[in-house]
């Protein structure tokens, strides 16, 4: 075969990323190559791979088996649309962070610049394998090695012991889902014990089969996107690695438990059940209730962002639980919508979290400060970081004409249209749950008003934001290759529209691109355009033709000055910064309404006191009611065989005999 | 896109702008009529803006460029939603460009961009402003979008144009979810434009303010703005309460003659509608800011439940 097809470009492009990673470890202590030429060439490598994709998208599946790992166990690797969509989600958004990491990275004294360039290239890498295997092995390989290498990117500052912490329980949470995952692919391979994904198509399970495969990969999978309960290790883990690294993990790597999910349950499953869905629907939403509560009350900006990603998971699955619910009622056209909703949500918050996530990378740089309450301010001396930032905000707030509301408009669209369903109970459940989704939206609003507003304006809280710089130029350059992603995606739905139009026929055998490209490009109209319509290209156009016209009229008729004055604040002369809102002030409305929600910590200084404290530690509830026990449980057995363990060598050479007799003995019969 | 359907547009857009100061101050006087106060002039509200147009703007030394985009940003933002609701007749030119849900995002969108302006200089009152608007936001936003969700469930569209004609083309009867809607949807409009009972528009006290603590530091050309964009978006709510309860009179032609039509019963409903949120204002009592949930929660319920009994007794037939 002299051609080479789409899917070996992919793994040229993959083995570039390794290589670079190579050079960077050949030369572990060059910082000027490592930061200035490879992280550049990643970034090369990432676009490269998002016009590969782009391809893709539109062309015939395409299989390969390398002859790499055990002897019988070649890697399948096969590319395919719903591949192809994911693929182009991690090209396009790793081109900006690579863009932006080569400004971003500094000497430290965390691990060697080399190194973290190979552990960076090897998890893009390992990310884009996940996306092209084809069997179980191969899989579980890519999968383990993107938990690795990630988890070495997480600890880069290992000298921290609370980063030490948050890597091991993220390690701890990636391992126990890995297992989910592995076993549900045990369950679908059946007795023969293929594990191709051909086989697991091919293999028709009968009875409670499919279902156990089901949950065991919304289990594992569901560890490594972060739905309730498992979302646990997210907030530790976002705020300990590097911003670039944060990005990455939060824009893209969360997205890969999303098209596992989907792979499993449209692909290899074929037969699905619609109380899946049911259960998708309201795991998701717990999930973005949950995520966008903590949200609100967060006052470190890394974890704030943490946990609105927990939120927006939540959206994706509340879209992935309708599409399930849609296709087992044989509904394809309007499965095709959510669905629609829910890809293109990924691809949104791919890029709008990336990009929120390398602005608090500035942030951090400018000021090495992570806590709210201590920055303020920052529009003067960032004003690159803060537009660029207000777009990742207003997107992520969900607002028009920014794509956030482009995602969250479509998704509405299919929770609204629903009447029909054979299930009385469903059709009077899903509006309801619509509400429950404009109140998520809504509440991202306040948090990002919250983030922005305490993060850029008002007064700096503190000495030494004032001598605050705005980011490097290559740093601008990765914030404006999402920021203008970000404006792109919101008024260009059709486009995407017609991207995903594809996967979803191959998901789910339906799309929307007859129906939505029919209006013209500027006009968004999955049904018709009687039922719902709706434009930013007219939205954003009228606006922008608006504003100049009143700043010009209100300039023309009336050229009063402008004076300079200090702040009126009703006359109260005596202002200092730390009168300002704080992000605990900020969230304590929300602290009060929604109190059952944290368990919460108060300790109120006597009024005799001379030196008052005030102490309020808000936490996630789950801690106490799901995790300390089972540690607790965890702890009390090993104990219970911790005699085993007697540091003997002969112990444990009897200990292999014994097994291996044993085992011997069991498989003779 | 015909020559009639512009021409409704820009007058739409025209009489939003016109008459929405006008309607601001119709309600103050009916208020100040029933509270045995002299009243002022019904073209208070000009005045004031033409006054304040006239002054030199003050700015604090701490304001930033998004403090000055914010008062453009906030009037286009509304001027636009106004010009989407069906004010007089159903054709409009933007009509397919924004649906119900975008306008809610229009209406966010003006309340991030004032709320963030409240956080710029950094006082306390502007933060505290911001604060409350934002979580009086949160809670009557999916209330909103409730209301619309139930008139988009019976006109099987969220379309604003449709909804508003298939309302206007049913039968005269009370239809129960309609009923709830109306109430859920009269709780938020009294909290999206900060009237009493969630925030008094006229309060000279610094600690129960909400809105008018945001934009405490504005000042001559931008505070114009503000002030007249406030009044807009009473007009555009109140007008789309009137389009989807009492749809009488808004026509789905846009000839002249209609549209005077539609015109002249527009000012009645809004003298009627004015009216009665004066009255509502007169007679209920502001509440401290941690009772506003709950008020927008039973709005929220309330919305639910006219969902939820279209669902169930009325989508059947």
């Amino acid at each position: 075969m002299s051609q080479l097809l789409l899917i070996d470009w992919v793994l040229i492009t993959a083995l570039g990323w390794l290589s670079i990673g190579m050079v960077g470890v050949a030369f572990p202590r060059n910082f000027i190559l490592n930061s200035r030429i490879l992280y550049p060439l990643g970034a090369v490598g990432g676009l490269v791979l998002a016009l590969i994709a782009l391809t893709g998208i539109f062309a015939s599946p395409q299989i390969r088996i390398l002859p790499l790992g055990m002897p019988g166990l070649p890697f399948h690797l096969r590319l395919d649309a719903l591949s192809s969509f994911f693929l182009l989600l991690l090209g396009t958004a790793s081109a900006g962070i690579s863009i932006y990491a080569a400004g971003y990275l500094r000497k430290g004294d965390g691990t060697a610049p080399g190194l973290q360039c190979l552990l960076y290239h090897v998890f893009l890498a390992s990310m884009a394998f996940v996306m092209l295997a084809d069997d179980g092995y191969a899989f579980m390989v890519a999968w383990e090695t993107m938990a690795l290498s990630s988890f070495f990117l997480v600890t880069s500052e290992h000298r921290h012991a609370e980063i030490r912490r948050a890597g091991y329980l993220y390690l701890l949470v990636a391992h126990v889902g890995a297992v989910g995952i592995l076993l549900s692919f045990g369950v679908m391979a059946g007795v023969e014990g293929d594990y191709t994904f051909d086989a697991m198509r091919d293999f028709s399970s009968h009875g409670f089969w499919p279902t156990i495969a089901f949950l065991l990969a919304l289990f594992g999978f569901g560890a490594k996107a972060g739905i309730l309960p498992l979302h646990i290790w997210l907030p530790e883990a976002h705020p300990a690695a590097p911003s670039p690294v944060s990005a990455m993990m939060s824009g893209v790597m969360l997205k890969t438990a999303i098209y596992g999910m989907l792979r499993v349950s449209f692909d290899l499953l074929h037969a699905q059940i619609w109380w899946w869905g049911v259960l998708l629907l309201l795991l998701g939403l717990a999930t973005a209730l949950f995520g966008v509560v903590f949200s609100a009350i967060q006052t470190d900006m890394k974890r704030l962002l943490a946990y609105s990603s927990i939120e927006n998971i939540g959206l994706i699955f509340l879209g992935f639980g309708l599409t399930l619910i849609f296709k087992s009622f044989m509904l394809p056209h309007l499965a095709a919508l959510a669905l629609t909703a829910t890809l293109y949500h990924c691809l949104n918050h791919a890029f709008f979290k990336s990009l929120l996530f390398l602005c608090t990378g500035s942030v951090l740089h400018a000021t090495r400060e992570r806590n709210l309450g201590k920055l303020g301010g920052l529009i003067h001396r960032m004003p690159w970081v803060t537009w660029l930032a207000l777009i990742g905000v207003l997107a992520a707030s969900g607002l028009p004409p920014l794509n956030g509301f482009a995602s969250e408009w479509l998704l509405l669209q299919s929770f609204l249209f629903t009447s029909g369903l054979p299930q009385g109970y469903l059709n009077m459940l899903l509006p309801v749950i619509a509400g429950a989704v404009a109140l998520i939206s809504a509440f991202a609003g306040f948090t990002m008003v919250k983030f922005f507003g305490i993060v850029f304006l008002g007064q700096p809280r503190e000495e030494k934001l004032t001598q605050a710089h705005d980011a490097g130029r290559l740093e601008r350059i990765g914030l404006l290759w999402l920021g203008v992603g970000c404006i792109l995606l919101g008024l260009f739905p059709n486009v995407v529209i017609v991207l995903l139009d594809p996967v979803t026929r191959l998901l789910v055998g339906s799309g929307l691109r007859g129906t939505a490209g029919s209006h013209g490009w500027w006009l968004l109209a999955p049904i018709s355009q009687d039922r719902a319509s709706y434009s930013p290209a007219i939205f954003l156009g009228s606006i922008v033709i608006f504003m100049p016209l009143v700043y010009w009229a209100v300039k023309r008729f009336y050229h009063g000055r402008l004076k300079r004055v200090p702040a009126w604040d009703c006359g109260f002369p005596l202002q200092t910064a730390r009168m300002q809102d704080t992000a605990e002030g900020f969230g304590q409305p929300i602290r009060r309404i929604f109190s059952p929600f944290f368990k919460r910590t108060r300790e109120h200084p006597s009024p005799f006191d001379s030196q008052p404290r005030y102490l309020s530690i808000v936490e996630d509830p789950f801690w106490y009611w799901l995790y300390l026990p089972i540690a607790k449980i965890v702890e009390r057995g090993t104990q219970l065989i911790a005699f085993l363990q007697q540091g003997r060598i002969a112990l444990y050479l009897l200990y292999s005999f014994i097994t291996l007799l044993s085992l011997l003995v069991l498989t003779r019969g | 896109m015909n020559f009639y359907a512009l021409f409704a547009q820009l007058l739409a857009l025209v009489t939003a702008l016109i008459l929405a100061p006008i309607l601001n101050g119709w309600v103050n006087q009916c208020r100040a009529w029933m509270q045995n106060r002299t009243a002022p002039p019904l073209l208070q509200t000009y005045y004031t803006v033409s006054k304040l147009l006239h002054k030199d703007a003050l700015l604090a030394h701490n304001a930033s460029s998004l403090f000055r985009v914010a008062p453009y940003a906030i009037f286009s933002c509304l001027a636009l939603a106004s010009a989407i609701v069906p004010t007089l007749s159903t054709e409009l030119i933007f009509s397919p460009a924004a649906d119900a849900i975008a306008l809610v995002g229009l209406f966010a969108l003006a309340r991030v961009f004032i709320a963030l302006a409240g956080m710029d200089v950094g006082t306390a009152f502007g933060s505290l402003g911001s604060r409350r608007e934002m979580l009086i936001g949160f809670l009557a936003e999916p209330a909103l979008l409730l209301i619309f969700f139930t008139t988009s469930l019976i006109s099987q569209s969220t379309s604003l144009s449709t909804i508003v004609a298939t309302l206007a083309h049913r039968d005269f009867v009370i239809y129960p979810s309609l009923a709830f809607a109306g109430v859920a949807f009269t709780m938020v409009s009294l909290a999206e434009n900060a009237r009493i009972p969630i925030d008094n528009p006229t309060t000279h006290l610094e600690l129960t303010m909400v809105h008018e603590a945001m934009i405490l530091e504005y000042s001559g050309r931008h505070l114009a703005l503000i002030e007249w964009a406030a009044s807009l978006k009473l007009f555009a709510y109140s007008c789309l309460g009137l389009a989807l309860f009492f749809p009488v009179g808004i026509t789905e032609v846009a000839d002249p003659v209609s549209l005077a039509m539609s015109g002249v019963i527009l000012v009645m409903k809004l003298a009627i509608g004015g009216f009665m949120m004066a009255l509502i204002e007169t007679l209920s009592a502001k509440m401290r800011i941690f009772r506003a949930p709950e008020f927008l929660g039973t709005a929220f319920l309330l919305a639910v439940l006219a969902m939820l009994v279209h669902l169930l007794l009325e989508s059947g037939k």
